[in-house]
C-alpha cells in the first residue's frame, strides 16, 4: 500500500521581479544593440543602476523536498505568498521548476479551478467529454463513466442544454462531477470544494475522502482548517517558499494560525504607503490593547492605540478602518468621530472597534487618516493597506451549530431574523 | 546521474527546461481524443447561434471569389492563365484561407489559451494540431463546393479546365505540407508572442500583405512575364508553389513554379522543425512570462 507516488527533490522556483524584458521587440532590440556598443540602455529608467534591471529574483519555492505515498492526504497550508500555489503548479506541470526534479507515478489531475476548459456554447454532455479529455481521460473511459457523472451532477434534465444557460450552481456541480470521476492517482486540489449548496459540498467532501481512502494521493490547499482536519492525514506548512514542517495536520494548522503578522505591536512608520500619503500626517505606531493572539470571538470589541504626527491643520480629522478579507476585498468600514489636529501635533488615539456582524474568518486591517467635509471632498492624509491581521474565531455554539462558510455566505453575519409567525 | 536510470519507474519526471527537443510523442498520442474533441469544438462553436450556421463556411470563399472576379478579373483585367475567372480565384482563395487562418490561430496559441494552460496540464502541442485540423475541415467543406463549380466548368464544351489526375493524387500531401508550414511558422510566432505582444499586430498585417505576394489574385506566370529578374526572389515564398500546384492539379494550368516545389518543401520542413523546437522550449515556462 505504501507505494511512493510523488517525490519532490530539492525543488526551487525562481521568478524574476518586475518587467520581463521590455515587452516589445523594438525596445528589447534597442537595449541589446546599446549593450553591444557598450552604451547605456536607452529605455532604462533614469537614475536606475544599469545592472539592477532584470536582475531581481524572487524565490517562490526554496529547496523543497517532499515525498508522498498512496493513501496520503496532504494538506498544504501557509499564508498567501508562501508558495502553496506555486508548488501545486509545479506538480501539475503548469510551469517548470528552476531547480530540482519532481517524479510522479500515475495520472495527475489538477483541480485548481472547476470547469476549466468549459465552453459556454457547448451542451453539458459535450462539455463533460471536452473537460474529461482535457484532464487526460480517453473517450472510451468517459463513455463508461458518463452515466455516473451525470447522476453525480444532479442536473440530468439539462444535460443537453448549452452550459451558458446554466445557473452558476449547476455549472459548478457539473464541473465537479467530471473532476470527481477522473480517477487520478494523484489529485491536486486548490479550494475547489467550497462550491454548490451544503448538501453538495458534503457530497464533494465525501468523494474526496473516498479518493484518498481508495489508495490515491491527495494534495489539498485550503484556508478552511475544518475541511483540512476532516480530510487530511498529513500536513505540511510552507513559509516564504520553504517547507517548515511536515507531519501532523494539527501541528501544521497551529503553525499556520500563528504565522500571520498578528503581532500586537507594530511600527507603522516604516511601512510602505502610496504616493503622497503619509507626508502631512503619518501614523507611526500601533498597539492592540485587548488581545495577545489577535484572535477575537464574534461580536468582540477590538481595542487599539494609534500614534501619529501631523504637519497639517485639520478640524475634521477621522481615523478610518477598513477590513479586508482573504481575497483582499473590502468587507466593512468603521471610523471614529471627528477630532481636531494642529501642525506639530503628536497624538495617540485609543479606539474601540466593535467587530459586530463580522463573520468568522481572517481579516487584514487597512487604516487611514482622513479629513474634510464628509459631503464635500475628503482628504486622505495617510493610508496603510495592511497594518496586521486578526482572526474571528468560528464558534458554532454562537451560530446554532453552523460552521461559517465564507465562500457561500461572505464576511458579514447579520443578527438572526425574527420569526414573526410560523 | 543515478536518478536518470530510475526514470522508467516513474510515469513523469519534471525537470527544469533543459533539452531542446522535449516533445513526448507517446503522450501526445494518449491525448488524441482531446485533439479530436477540440477540433469538433472549434468547428461547431464558431457557427452556434448564427442565422446561417455552417453555411458561413462556404459563403466566405464564394463571396471573396466573386469580389476578386469583379475587381481583379473585371476592373483590373488581370489574366488568369486562361481559366474561368471565378474558378481560378476560388482555387486560390480556399487554399489561402486554409493556410492563413491556420497560421493566424496558431500564432496566438499561448496568449489565447493562457487561462486554460494556467489551470491544467496537457501537452500544449495539442492546441496547434487541433487548430490546423479544424481549418483543414473548413477547407474540405469549401473544397466540396469548389468541386461542384469545378465539375460545372469542366463539363462545358471546349472548357480549358483539365484536371490532372496524376497531380491530384498528391494534393493530400500538399495539404499536409500547408498545415505543417502554418503550424511551424505559427509556433515560432506564438513562442515569440509570449514575450513580444506586438508581434500579434504584425502577424495580422503580415498575412494581408503576404496574400499579395502569393499568386491568389493573379497567376505566377504574370510575374514571370513582367518581372523575370525578380522571379527568384518571388519564388522564395513557400506558399506560391502550393497554390500553383493546387491550380495545376484541378484546373490543369501549366506553371513553371512547380520547379520550386522542392524549395517550398525544404522551407516547410525547416520552419516546422524550428517551430516545434521553439514551442517545446517555451511551453514549460511560458506561464511565467505571458
Amino acid at each position: 500500500m505504501s507505494e511512493r507516488t510523488l517525490e519532490i527533490d530539492h525543488v526551487s522556483k525562481e521568478y524574476r521581479l518586475g518587467m520581463i524584458g521590455a515587452g516589445t521587440l523594438q525596445a528589447d532590440l534597442r537595449a541589446w544593440f546599446a549593450r553591444i556598443r557598450g552604451k547605456e540602455d536607452p529605455n532604462r529608467i533614469i537614475g536606475e543602476a544599469s545592472q539592477a534591471r532584470g536582475h531581481e529574483y524572487f524565490l517562490a519555492l526554496n529547496d523543497i523536498c517532499l515525498n508522498a505515498d498512496r493513501g496520503d492526504a496532504l494538506a498544504v497550508v501557509g499564508r498567501n505568498g508562501a508558495g502553496k500555489s506555486t508548488l501545486l503548479k509545479l506538480i501539475s506541470r503548469i510551469t517548470a521548476p528552476t531547480k530540482g526534479e519532481i517524479r510522479l507515478r500515475g495520472r495527475v489531475s489538477t483541480l485548481l479551478e472547476v470547469g476549466t476548459g468549459f465552453h459556454a456554447d457547448l451542451t453539458g454532455r459535450e462539455n463533460i467529454y471536452l473537460n474529461g479529455a482535457i484532464q487526460g481521460m480517453r473517450r472510451a473511459e468517459i463513455d463508461r463513466k458518463l452515466k455516473e457523472i451525470i447522476d453525480f451532477s444532479e442536473i440530468e434534465q439539462f444535460i443537453d442544454t448549452p452550459v451558458k444557460r446554466y445557473s452558476s450552481g449547476m455549472y459548478i456541480k457539473l464541473a465537479f462531477a467530471v473532476a470527481a470521476h477522473l480517477d487520478p492517482d494523484i489529485l491536486i486540489c486548490d479550494e475547489v470544494l467550497a462550491v454548490g449548496d451544503l448538501t453538495f459540498q458534503q457530497k464533494c467532501l465525501g468523494k474526496m475522502a473516498d479518493v484518498s481512502r481508495g489508495g490515491r494521493t491527495v494534495l489539498y490547499v485550503s484556508h478552511n482548517m475544518r475541511t483540512i482536519n476532516q480530510l487530511c492525514t498529513r500536513g505540511i506548512y510552507l513559509e516564504k517558499g520553504r517547507l517548515v514542517y511536515d507531519g501532523e495536520v494539527s501541528r501544521a494548522i497551529d503553525l499556520y494560525s500563528g504565522s500571520g503578522i498578528r503581532s500586537v505591536e507594530r511600527d507603522l512608520d516604516a511601512l510602505p504607503r502610496g504616493q503622497l500619503l503619509g507626508m502631512r500626517m503619518r501614523m507611526t505606531f500601533m498597539r492592540v490593547e485587548n488581545s495577545e493572539t489577535m484572535e477575537y470571538q464574534m461580536d468582540d470589541v477590538m481595542e487599539f492605540s494609534i500614534r501619529f504626527r501631523s504637519e497639517a491643520r485639520e478640524r475634521r480629522c477621522r481615523l478610518r478602518m477598513v477590513l479586508m478579507n482573504n481575497a483582499s476585498a473590502p468587507v466593512a468600514m468603521s471610523q471614529t468621530p471627528e477630532f481636531e489636529v494642529s501642525p506639530g501635533d503628536e497624538k495617540t488615539l485609543r479606539v474601540r472597534a466593535p467587530l459586530e456582524s463580522v463573520a468568522p474568518g481572517e481579516f487584514s486591517i487597512k487604516l487611514s487618516l482622513v479629513g474634510g467635509d464628509p459631503r464635500g471632498g475628503t482628504i486622505e492624509y495617510d493610508t496603510i493597506d495592511d497594518v496586521g491581521h486578526f482572526i474571528v474565531v468560528d464558534d458554532p455554539s454562537r451560530t446554532a451549530g453552523f460552521i461559517w462558510s465564507e465562500p457561500l455566505w461572505g464576511n458579514m453575519r447579520l443578527r438572526d431574523m425574527e420569526l414573526v409567525s410560523v | 546521474m543515478a536518478s536518470k536510470n530510475n526514470d522508467r519507474q516513474w510515469d513523469a519526471v519534471i525537470r527544469p527546461r533543459s533539452g531542446w527537443f522535449d516533445i513526448d510523442l507517446r503522450e501526445l498520442a494518449h491525448y488524441r481524443d482531446l485533439i479530436l474533441l477540440l477540433v469538433k469544438r472549434n468547428v461547431t462553436v464558431l457557427y452556434k447561434q448564427t442565422v446561417l450556421g455552417p453555411a458561413w463556411m462556404v459563403i466566405q470563399p464564394v463571396l471573396s471569389s466573386l469580389m476578386f472576379t469583379v475587381v481583379f478579373g473585371g476592373i483590373a483585367a488581370l489574366p488568369t492563365d486562361g481559366m474561368p475567372d471565378f474558378l481560378f480565384y476560388m482555387a486560390g482563395n480556399i487554399v489561402w484561407a486554409y493556410f492563413s487562418n491556420a497560421l493566424k490561430q496558431c500564432s496566438t496559441v499561448f496568449v489565447d489559451n493562457h487561462n486554460l494552460f494556467g489551470k491544467v496540464y496537457f501537452p500544449r502541442m495539442v492546441m496547434p494540431i487541433s487548430l490546423v485540423m479544424s481549418k483543414l475541415i473548413n477547407f474540405f467543406v469549401q473544397f466540396a463546393l469548389f468541386a461542384v463549380f469545378l465539375v460545372y466548368y469542366a463539363v462545358m464544351p471546349n472548357s480549358p479546365v483539365q484536371p490532372n489526375w496524376r497531380m491530384i493524387v498528391f494534393v493530400p500531401l500538399v495539404l499536409l505540407q500547408t498545415g505543417m508550414l502554418a503550424m511551424g511558422l505559427g509556433s515560432i510566432i506564438s513562442s515569440l508572442t509570449t514575450r513580444y505582444r506586438d508581434l500579434t499586430l504584425l502577424v495580422n498585417l503580415g498575412i494581408t500583405l503576404w496574400m499579395y505576394a502569393t499568386p491568389i489574385a493573379y497567376p505566377a506566370s504574370m510575374v514571370m512575364e513582367n518581372y523575370p529578374a525578380l522571379v527568384g526572389l518571388y519564388m522564395l515564398n513557400p506558399v506560391t508553389p502550393i497554390v500553383e500546384f493546387f491550380r495545376a492539379a484541378f484546373l490543369g494550368v501549366e506553371t513553371f513554379s512547380l520547379a520550386y516545389m522542392p524549395l517550398s518543401v525544404g522551407m516547410t520542413l525547416a520552419l516546422f522543425a524550428l517551430g516545434i523546437l521553439m514551442f517545446s522550449r517555451i511551453e514549460k515556462t511560458f506561464m511565467d512570462t505571458v
